[in-house]
């Protein structure tokens, strides 16, 4: 099986097949990263630019690094959001790209869309590194081939997803990723951090963090951004840590085997505990690691390679 | 020698006809209504309307033109021509120009804009608050007196109540009507699209339906405490329309527009974040437009308007959350309403007629909206069975933003005639 679509813009719409394929693909690149010379030659000749609108040295770097492992030429552009208010500004920088050659650009940007926009109007595909509160399809691979690595599986899972639902394009990309697995997903937060109609996506939605947790296999634990305390959509950080922050007594109520994911940065002691975090039942490093080897298995499925996993 | 319109269906709601018959028109006022096969010669002019409906020229209550200050977006004189091509006589032109019109300069500028340029009537509406605002009245006397026909702050909802209610008592004691662009603005804040399943499958900002009914609510309050004459433009929410209707048994003085694209589009266009579909009010869900249609059948909303919002392509061909708001209106009006509301068993012919032509005029006071003998002959005649496919080709308008592109729309106003004079013929602009 190849991949069919130009772009990856999100999980929402691809199939269980498609979801497989890539988490197939990602294990020989976990390989790759574990050598001691971490260096095929599948994508010389290929060039990937990371344009990120929004600073993320995670993520950006994890495609760089993904791009390189696999000897793609890799440029990052670090365009700010303020100026480049205007989107002929992202068609014109699209454009441009195109027209150096540019086989692939990575997206990352504050406004939701902005990657379909301009897969619209570029020959080269795209991938969306995050936009606005929309996907971070990426992200959601990372997650679930996580999970799978330490469950086995994906169906039948209870997922509990904590945090700022609303802002959350993480979220979002689980959601999709997750229920076309056929996992059970539940998010929890603050009423004004949940977005309305998410039983009609077929997510339960908690308010209170006890009956969320109850029986999960996994919670993922959402990065709270600080600055929405100021916007006033919860009253103080010190109320958001002791009701929504994840802790050691909270745990008891998830299966006993249960897997901690965060897509980090962490704050620590608000969003989860320290002793959470650094558990073994966190997989927060390993996640990284993994979201690698998912971006180098995305690369290369869209440069033409076929799922068989000979990357060699 | 005279114009003649032989042989369509007549529907003149204001005099309630509906019949088979032809128009004369001489000297630009409708001379008389009959059966005039004899009478015709070989100087006349004729118009075939066989199989046609002939209305009174349509007005739209609600339009941009962009003139003063925008007029890369549109002018008077593209404005007025996409009109004519959309089958209307009249528009009125709402006063979010830049500057904006909130004077007597302002309202006879444009007046002498539409004389020098225009195609079809305008009608200035002036500013409710200088600059809208909504900090100081605007002078509304002296608008009022120099021919702006009714008042408004559309696009910046006027957000304090002290001052919308001193706008709406200035606009009692100049018997005028108040149009309310109805918005919380804080709680619409930032939004961009309704909120609801698809702002948050998107991702993007929603304005809750909530944010439109509080201030129906509260402009309905204020109107009723000041004997005042409220029109809330663009309704979209199933709650403003229940609100309107209970002020209506009170008999409060309030009556309500619908657009095509809040009849036409559900918020589920969004997706694909194609920013013709971003507009303000934004596209409801599914029950919002049963009860707009409810309020259009009961008679609760009597009046049909385009805001027709002209933006440049280059403005909308960016991020959504960056785009203006608006669609491009005035062209496929008719054909839109048509099919939701005609074809869709909503009105019957001559309720649907009246809310593009005699329910508009009256509310504002407005010339026309009728076929009266010795009224100006501003006259509409349409083929409900012509069918095109939407395209910019022939577009009239400077804004290319219009979501129906490539839709397959039946029944298209053929020819517009403004005065005696004939501006729209076989669906060509002409002058
Ligand atoms: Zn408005």
């Amino acid at each position: 099986m190849a991949w069919q679509h130009k772009d990856l813009l999100g999980l929402r719409g691809l199939s269980k097949q498609e979801i497989e394929l890539i988490l197939d693909t990602a294990a020989p690149m976990k390989d790759i990263i574990g050598r001691d010379i971490k260096k095929v030659p599948t994508l010389r000749g290929k060039s990937v630019i990371c344009l990120f609108y929004e600073a993320s040295t995670r993520t950006r770097t994890s495609f760089e690094l993904a791009g390189k492992f696999m000897s793609a030429d890799t440029v990052n552009i670090a365009a700010s959001s303020s100026s480049v208010v205007k989107g002929e500004s992202l068609i014109d920088t699209g454009k441009t790209l195109d027209a150096m050659g540019t086989d692939i650009i990575v997206i990352r940007h504050a406004a939701s869309g902005a990657p379909h926009l301009l897969a619209k109007h570029v020959k080269a595909r795209v991938i969306n590194a995050g936009d606005g509160a929309h996907e971070h399809p990426t992200q959601g691979l990372l997650d679930m081939y996580t999970i799978r690595e330490r469950k086995g599986r994906l169906e039948g899972l209870t997922v509990t997803i904590l945090g700022d639902v609303l802002h959350s394009r993480v979220a979002r990309s689980n959601i999709w990723g997750l229920r076309t697995m056929g996992a059970d997903v539940r998010v929890c937060g603050p009423s004004t951090l949940l977005p309305p109609e998410l039983a009609t996506i077929g997510v339960q939605a908690f308010t209170c963090i006890e009956e969320a947790l109850d029986g999960a296999d996994v919670v993922n634990v959402l990065r709270l951004q600080l600055e929405r305390q100021k916007k006033g959509l919860f009253p103080t950080i010190r109320e958001y840590a002791r009701q929504f922050g994840l802790n050691q007594e909270r745990l008891k109520r998830c299966k006993p085997d249960v897997l901690v994911l965060h897509p980090g940065p962490m704050n620590r002691g608000v969003e989860i505990a320290d002793d959470v975090a650094d558990a073994d039942f966190a997989a927060i490093e390993e996640q990284v690691t993994n979201g690698v080897a998912v971006r180098m298995a995305i690369l290369y499925l869209m440069m033409g390679g076929s799922g068989s996993g000979a990357v060699h | 020698m005279a114009l003649y319109i032989k042989g369509g269906r007549v529907i003149d709601p204001a005099n309630g006809i509906n019949k088979i018959a032809d128009i004369k028109i001489e000297e630009g006022l409708i001379a008389a209504i009959g059966d005039f096969a004899g009478a015709i010669t070989e100087a006349d002019e004729v118009i075939d309307a066989t199989g046609k409906l002939v209305t009174p020229g349509l007005i739209d209550i609600h339009c941009h033109l962009r003139e003063p200050g925008l007029e890369a977006k549109e002018t008077i004189a593209t404005g007025t021509r996409a009109a004519a091509r959309g089958g209307f006589t009249a528009v009125c032109a709402m006063p979010n120009t830049k500057p904006v019109c909130d004077s007597q300069t302002g309202v006879e500028f444009i007046y002498n804009r539409a004389q020098a340029t225009g195609l079809v009537r305008v009608y200035p509406i002036g500013a409710i608050t200088k600059g809208s605002d909504g900090q100081e009245l605007a002078e509304m006397a002296d608008m009022a007196a120099c021919g702006a026909v009714a008042f408004s702050d559309d696009g910046r909802p006027v957000p304090r109540s002290d001052i919308m209610r001193l706008g709406l008592q200035y606009a009692q004691m100049v018997d005028k009507v108040i149009i309310s662009h109805c918005e919380d603005p804080e709680l619409a804040k930032d939004g961009v699209m309704h909120e609801g399943y698809w702002s948050t499958v998107l991702g993007l900002r929603g304005i809750p339906a909530a944010a439109e009914a509080i201030m129906v609510a509260r402009d309905i309050l204020l109107a009723e405490s000041a004997g005042a004459k409220l029109h809330i433009a663009h309704v979209s929410t199933a709650r403003s329309v229940e609100l309107i209707r209970q002020a209506q048994w009170r008999g409060v003085n309030v009556t309500g527009e619908v657009c095509p694209h809040h009849l036409a589009l559900t918020d589920a266009a969004v997706e694909g974040f194609h920013t013709a579909t971003k507009v303000n009010p934004p596209l409801r869900s599914d029950k919002d437009i049963e009860a707009l249609r409810s309020a259009l059948n009961d008679g609760t909303l009597t009046i049909l308007a385009t805001d027709h919002a002209p933006h440049t392509a280059e403005e909308k061909a960016c991020e959504y959350n960056y785009a203006p708001f608006g669609i491009s209106g005035l062209e496929t009006a008719w054909p839109l309403f048509w099919r939701e509301l005609v074809e869709a068993g909503v009105m019957t012919l001559p309720s649907f007629v009246a809310a593009l032509t005699v329910a508009p005029a009256k509310r504002l006071g407005l010339p026309g909206g009728t076929l009266s003998v010795g009224a100006a002959a501003d006259v509409t005649v349409i083929d409900p069975e012509h069918t095109e496919t939407v395209t910019l080709e022939n577009w009239q308008s400077k804004g290319k933003n219009t979501p129906f592109v490539g839709q397959i729309l039946r029944s298209w106003p053929v020819t517009t005639i403004v005065g005696g004079r004939v501006v729209m013929r076989d669906r060509q602009v002409i002058g």
